[in-house]
């Protein structure tokens, strides 16, 4: 990495500067405000930076090469998923018959995109084991509302209120935030001393209030948890549904599927687990799958298959919760994951859970001895490792650790997630390493738990900027530059 | 082995390190009777070659804007995307990389969301703005949810009834269960009544929502709905179209609390309603409240310059049900493709956009408006969209023009039963005159074809 940091659009913004983007008018020239009232005519030119081509394309061509990346570096970020983005489907999402779509062109131009849409459903469907999908829901959170509230729906048509969702202390954040969104309260489950449901506290806090269990499974420790049969059977037994966080479906792919462990309803995220690229912070995908019971209450539309072989949107769905966001879904994200599924096959499909959890495993074996894993010493996809006892013994602490790993062209795991483990790093490798890759993060690893800890406290040196005062950040916030100019431009 | 490194030595080398005699010894934990017992029921596997071809013909089957000249919109646009903008945001450093939680590893990232906050801020003439949602719609729900939070009203939301319907569903599925009502106030002739909406408002509404321009394309007395929202201390949002801002006061301008806008049309393709862009700006004294990433400008450990995220105790990690959403991502990558369109537009060039497209709408508003059996549905000032109404069946009207190569315009019907003769036309900088004057004799043609 370069060590100039570079300035900012606005300060290399002159006067006059500008491109040759739009062209001239070929419809007759009338006075603007004969066209549109005056009174909403803005005055001056909207303040943007003026600029030339060549200063636009130096400027993001520098910002690039400030970021690590998959394509760059491995970025081993727990709960991420942070697998390589196959180019082929870059190239393929962005052919023109795909790309250029409207999404209010009549059905009959739309039989392409309509056709993979419904086969995807049904992959969906096959692959979680359950009955019927919505591809609508533009991210992993979103499917978990939509889902929640799909839930909510079947429970008010059965005539039940049920007030609560139970969701286990290791669970994404989302989880309570998207009860909550869904009208629930969000009821805490604590975990055991392996990293599993507390089954008695869960016992003692089902009741027949409770709406749905949010299970994420296997967890953000990285465990599957074997309870989930009896959780299930238990929630049922109270008219209770069961419901999967998809974050870590790339552990499970082809080996178990989530309806054959009771689950009744879950979201994926094709982002993870069918490489859709993460695109600095998004765009991801929350499609969700349910039982059949559930089907009636889910977004609309669906895409269906008329029996003249002609696919159709259907609207025609009373019990819909409705919408919960424009349009048909996030459908660029959703072509990935489709040729990323069709590039696999069903054999695949389960090679990628079985190289994943392989490949964490022999990660978690090779830096076990100075990182202690809290639960265990097998995992699945992903672990949880703690630095707990280097931060109290030789003053390194997981933030330390991340910032050593910087250093040595690492991504660092994710720190300080999730929340029952103290000091924690969240390592995820996913199937797409080497062990060559693996082996020479591993010896970071070991090598910064051997680094001088005041050297390792002034880490990253290799990067333009150096632990930043995020403090300060949150305290006064600046969150626009201050001296772009807020005047307008004169016309 | 798509995308798999690992060679057989290298498997037998790793469970041997791992202890395991072999890779199905680790799914140990998944007890037999939940697993497995069969290959997945999915199509057999395609190398780079036979998915491209697939792929392919599957895209061949689609009549997308670049086979039909293209007159769709209701908030989604067929405008021009500069090469700048798919080269640059087709790094693999941008795209490949992930939220940046880690400032040493993503200056990259982050000092892009800044410059979108700044432009997204210095566009709506507002304060402060997020690192965005995940569109139109739902950035209106996320609207309301903040607003409920700033005012600590949660009764009810007032939206007119003229913006965008599936902003108005999105919503109502949103704030299903959280007990707060929402009155649509109906629009009439292709706008809300300012009496009507004002009178909506009581002293238990958090927001009133108004869409400028409409989604008829209609400009909306929209300084005269933020007035009597502001006077009952409601909060003003307003949903906006970013283009229209070339040439129409900002939204700041006129005293809006909140903008949001559906930002599809900042560089992002149409890619049939997604991945695009949800924008929210707003006053800096309810950014505490704001959903979504933030950046912040902050110092180094030597006193440089730099960016990081902020003020993430708003956030469901760090909150989780108090949390101000349940939003966990933004849309970075459509963030990062508005910026590269907003920088290399400039203030001129986003003023010429939106005045081609206003002249351009209004001159096919004119020329379809002469062809026999169309006219113009209100008599209402509107700035790139438009609607006529047809004497004849408009779906039918619409599948012949189509037959005559043009995507010619959003059947309402779809949206409101009782507009089942009327059509939405929207017109952007990329049409041409010539493209204009056939659509004209496409509509002619089309309208006596199906009389006959």
């Amino acid at each position: 990495m370069n060590d100039k940091a570079p300035r900012l659009l606005f300060e290399k913004s002159r006067p006059g500067r500008g491109t040759d983007v739009i062209p001239r008018s070929d419809v007759p020239d009338r006075p603007l405000d004969s066209l549109l009232p005056a009174s909403e005519l803005a005055s001056n030119l909207v303040p943007l930076p003026e600029l030339g081509e060549l200063d636009v394309v130096r400027h993001y061509t520098r910002l690039s090469q400030l970021n690590m990346a998959i394509d760059s570096h491995f970025y081993p970020l727990g709960s991420c998923t942070m697998k390589y983005n196959p180019k082929r489907n870059e190239r393929l999402a962005s052919l023109p018959g795909l790309a250029s779509v409207h999404p209010y062109q009549d059905e009959s131009t739309l039989q392409g995109i309509l056709e993979l849409l419904y086969d995807l459903q049904g992959i969906l469907g096959e692959i979680a084991g359950l009955d019927a999908v919505s591809l609508q829901p533009a991210a992993g959170a979103q499917g978990e509302l939509a889902a929640l509230l799909t839930a909510a729906a079947y429970f008010r048509d059965r005539g039940e209120k049920r007030t609560k969702v139970l969701i286990p202390d290791s669970a994404h954040g989302t989880n309570p935030a998207s009860a909550h969104l869904a009208g629930f309260d969000a009821v805490t489950i604590k975990s055991d001393s392996r990293g599993l449901v507390d089954m008695a506290d869960f016992m003692s806090k089902h009741d027949d209030q409770t709406a749905v269990f949010m299970i994420t499974n296997p967890n953000t420790v990285g465990r599957f948890d074997p309870q989930v049969v009896e959780i299930a059977r238990a929630l049922h037994d109270r008219g209770s549904l069961l419901y999967l966080d998809g974050a870590n479906m790339n552990a499970i792919l082809g080996v178990v599927r989530p309806g054959d462990m009771g689950v009744d309803l879950m979201h994926y995220n094709p982002h993870k687990t069918f490489s859709g690229p993460h695109g600095g912070g998004g765009p991801g995908a929350g499609p969700i799958a349910v039982r059949a019971s559930l089907a009636p209450y889910l977004p609309a539309p669906i895409v269906v298959k008329r029996s003249d072989g002609v696919f159709a949107l259907d609207y025609d769905r009373p019990k819909s919760i409705g919408r919960t966001r424009s349009f048909f879904g996030n459908v660029g994200v959703l072509v990935r994951a489709y040729c990323y599924i069709r590039a696999q096959g069903p054999e695949g499909l389960r090679r990628i859970a079985e190289h994943a959890v392989l490949n964490a495993n022999y990660l978690l074996a090779l830096i076990k001895e100075e990182y202690p894993v809290p639960f265990g010493d097998r995992c699945m996809h992903e672990f949880v490792a703690s630095a707990r006892g280097l931060a109290r013994d030789r003053g390194i602490r997981a933030f330390d650790i991340a910032k050593g790993l910087i250093d040595r062209g690492f991504h660092p795991p994710t720190v300080y997630f999730p929340l029952i483990v103290s000091e924690a790093l969240m390592i995820e490798p996913t199937e797409c390493e080497s062990r060559e890759t693996l082996e020479e993060f591993a010896r970071a690893l070991l090598e910064i738990a051997a680094e001088d800890p005041e050297k390792l406290h002034e880490a990253p040196v290799t990067t333009p900027v150096c632990r930043p005062d995020e403090v300060a950040a949150a305290r006064s916030p600046i969150l626009i530059h201050p001296e772009a100019s807020r005047a307008g431009i004169e016309r | 082995m798509a995308y798999i490194l690992n060679t057989d030595d290298d498997v037998a080398l790793m469970l041997r390190r791992i202890g395991a005699g072999s890779i199905d010894e680790l799914f140990a934990a998944a007890p037999e009777s939940v697993r497995l017992k069969r290959l997945l029921d999915v199509p057999p596997a395609l190398g780079e070659l036979e998915l491209t071809s697939h792929v392919t013909a599957i895209a061949a089957r689609n009549v997308g804007a670049d086979s039909r000249v293209c007159f769709l919109g209701g908030g989604a646009y067929d405008h021009f995307i500069p090469a700048v903008v798919d080269q640059l945001a087709g790094r693999g450093e941008f795209y490949t990389a992930y939220t940046p939680y880690q400032p040493e590893a993503s200056q990259g990232t982050l000092q892009a969301i800044f410059e979108y906050q700044t432009l997204v801020a210095r566009l709506t003439g507002l304060d402060v703005s997020n690192a965005s949602l995940y569109d139109g719609g739902s950035a209106v729900a996320e609207a309301a949810l903040m607003a409920r939070g700033v005012t600590g009203r949660s009764g009810r939301i007032v939206v007119a009834g003229s913006a965008h319907p599936e902003s108005i569903q999105v919503l109502k599925t949103y704030l299903a269960n959280l007990e707060t009502e929402i009155v649509v106030v109906p629009q009439r002739d292709g706008a809300v009544e300012v009496s009507e909406v004002a009178g909506a408002i009581d002293s238990r509404t958090a927001a009133v929502i108004v869409q400028q321009p409409n989604f008829f394309g209609v400009i909306e007395d929209v300084s005269a709905i933020v007035a009597a929202a502001r006077k009952a201390g409601a909060i003003a949002v307003v949903s906006f179209d970013p283009i229209s801002l070339g040439l129409l006061r900002r939204p700041g301008d006129y005293g809006a609390d909140v903008a949001v806008a559906e930002g599809q049309c900042l560089g992002n393709p149409l890619a049939y309603g997604g991945p695009y862009l949800g924008m929210m700006a707003c006053r800096e004294s309810y950014v505490r409240k704001m959903p979504g990433r933030i950046v912040g400008q902050t110092v180094d450990h030597h006193g440089k310059r730099c960016w990081v995220l902020t003020l993430q105790t708003r956030e469901q990690h760090i909150r989780r049900e108090k949390a101000t959403s349940n939003i966990c991502t933004n849309q970075g990558l459509l963030a990062l493709r508005a910026s590269i369109y907003l920088a290399t537009l400039g203030p001129r060039g986003l003023a010429r956009v939106a005045e081609l497209s206003t002249r351009k709408a209004h001159y096919a508003a004119e020329r379809l408006a002469s062809v026999p059996g169309l006219s113009l549905a209100f008599d209402r000032p509107f700035f790139k969209e438009f609607v006529v109404r047809c004497s004849v069946d408009a779906t039918s009207v619409l599948a012949e023009v189509g037959r005559r190569g043009f995507h010619g315009g959003v059947a309402l019907k779809r949206f409101f039963p009782e507009m089942e003769d009327s059509i939405l036309i929207a017109v952007t900088e990329k049409r041409t005159r010539d493209e204009i004057d056939a659509l004209a004799v496409a509509y002619d043609e089309s309208i006596r074809a199906v009389r006959s």
